[in-house]
């Protein structure tokens, strides 16, 4: 093959790129390290020191983009469950534990269509917990909204009283669990905000991470009672509403442009 | 003579129900004497002289550790604790000789083995994993909190 004369290599070009490469990872190295640093799990209680919330910018969220619910599966093992063989695909499509979900509002007034992902609203007053006849469903003190499985007796009420469909239900038993995310037969789930991320320190959640890694920056995670976590500038810089807000909730999670 | 006939018989009991007795002694013996094989051989426990208490403690108390840690793990997210049960898969799973970690609730492994004995069922690993598995945040450190090598009781007394 000959070469074309065009394909000699540029040096000028080839500097360049390798000090832009360099300044960029003196950039973003403290931040890799500060979070290596920080993943030893906290031995002390959570507190009410913060409140972790999500503000999902509707404006960036994409339609067909599935990259938030992915890696919310990847994240908790919700990607290793599969189809009991007695069930028909659109049974198990309806039955499947799902913790994020696309939404897709369509206005019929002036066809526009937005996108958003829902999942657990983490709010300050939720009625899953007000519900459970056990105390399985419960706030933790930084807001987040979980369920102790060793206690959930699967009665499933939680469901039904959540305004949002978040939670979900096992019907199966279940195999190859994550260490981080133990699973089971006989219990409601949703998302926890990725909590054993929030005990271990680490900055985001993989949803916020995922939309980020595309490029979109649609979900931003943070400390809602911290006034300079970015968050909490996003929120005082562009107008969000809570879903369902007539429930006076006071949710975690905002969205924008809805 | 009737009597001495009927006395066969009790004797003969008597002496099934010694035989009987001493069976089931020399079986229990047997049993506590192959307990150390439970620890699996090829796990880091094995190398270990104690596990996070003494053996003895352990073997009746690991349930209530467990329970202890699991409410403040859920209720107040402290993790990666002495007693976590994370700790005690990362520890006590055994390998195939190809590298592949078996389930600490497989057969003959270190919890179905005594349970199974014991006839007492465990419920744990129909959520939890039997194995380490995963998880960016999982530190590989397994027990966490700071505890040295070579005898798990030397730190939080």
């Amino acid at each position: 093959m000959m070469k074309h004369p065009d394909e000699t290599i540029d040096h000028g070009r080839r500097a360049w790129f390798g000090l832009a490469a360099g300044v960029t990872a003196a950039v973003a190295a403290p931040g890799v390290i500060l979070q290596i640093a920080s993943a030893d799990p906290d031995p002390a209680p959570v507190t009410a020191a913060a409140r972790w919330g999500l503000l999902i910018d509707t404006n960036k969220c994409a339609a067909g983009c599935r990259d938030c619910v992915d890696a919310c599966d990847r994240e908790n093992g919700l990607d290793r469950q599969s189809k009991p063989p007695s069930q028909s695909p659109a049974a198990w499509t309806d039955q499947k534990a799902v913790w994020v979900r696309k939404v897709k509002l369509a206005d019929d007034l002036t066809g526009r269509v937005t996108n958003l992902p829902l999942m657990c609203q983490h709010c300050e007053h939720p009625p899953c917990v007000d519900v459970c006849p056990t105390g399985a469903s419960f706030k933790r003190a930084d807001g987040i909204v979980v369920v102790d499985r060793h206690i959930c007796i699967g009665c499933r009420y939680c469901m039904m009283a959540c305004p949002y469909q978040a939670r979900s239900f096992v019907h199966e038993p279940m195999h190859d669990q994550l260490t981080q995310v133990p699973r089971g037969k006989g219990c409601v789930e949703s998302c926890n905000l990725c909590v054993s991320r929030r005990d271990h320190g680490l900055a985001s959640t993989a949803c916020a991470d995922a939309c980020a890694a595309a490029g979109k920056g649609a979900i931003v995670f943070g400390d809602l009672k911290d006034p300079a976590s970015p968050i909490s500038l996003a929120l005082r810089a562009m107008p969000s509403r809570q879903l369902r807000e007539d429930l006076a909730l006071n949710t975690g999670v905002r969205y924008a442009g809805v | 003579m009737a009597r001495v006939l009927m006395s066969i018989p009790a004797w003969g009991c008597l002496g099934l129900t010694l035989l009987g007795l001493c069976w089931t002694l020399t079986a229990q013996d047997a049993l506590a004497g192959d307990a150390p094989r439970f620890v699996q051989p090829g796990s880091r426990a094995a190398a270990l002289g104690a596990c996070v208490e003494s053996t003895a403690f352990m073997r009746r108390n690991h349930m209530e550790l467990i329970k202890h840690q699991r409410d403040a793990t859920v209720h107040q997210g402290i993790r990666g604790t002495r007693y976590s049960l994370a700790g005690c898969i990362d520890c006590h799973v055994s390998h195939t000789p190809d590298g592949q970690p078996v389930a600490v609730n497989e057969k003959q492994q270190f919890c179905s083995a005594c349970h199974a004995f014991a006839a007492v069922k465990v419920d744990c690993f129909d959520c939890h994993s039997g194995v380490p598995r995963g998880g960016p945040a999982r530190s590989s450190g397994g027990q966490g909190g700071g505890v040295p090598e070579g005898d798990l009781r030397g730190s939080g007394q």
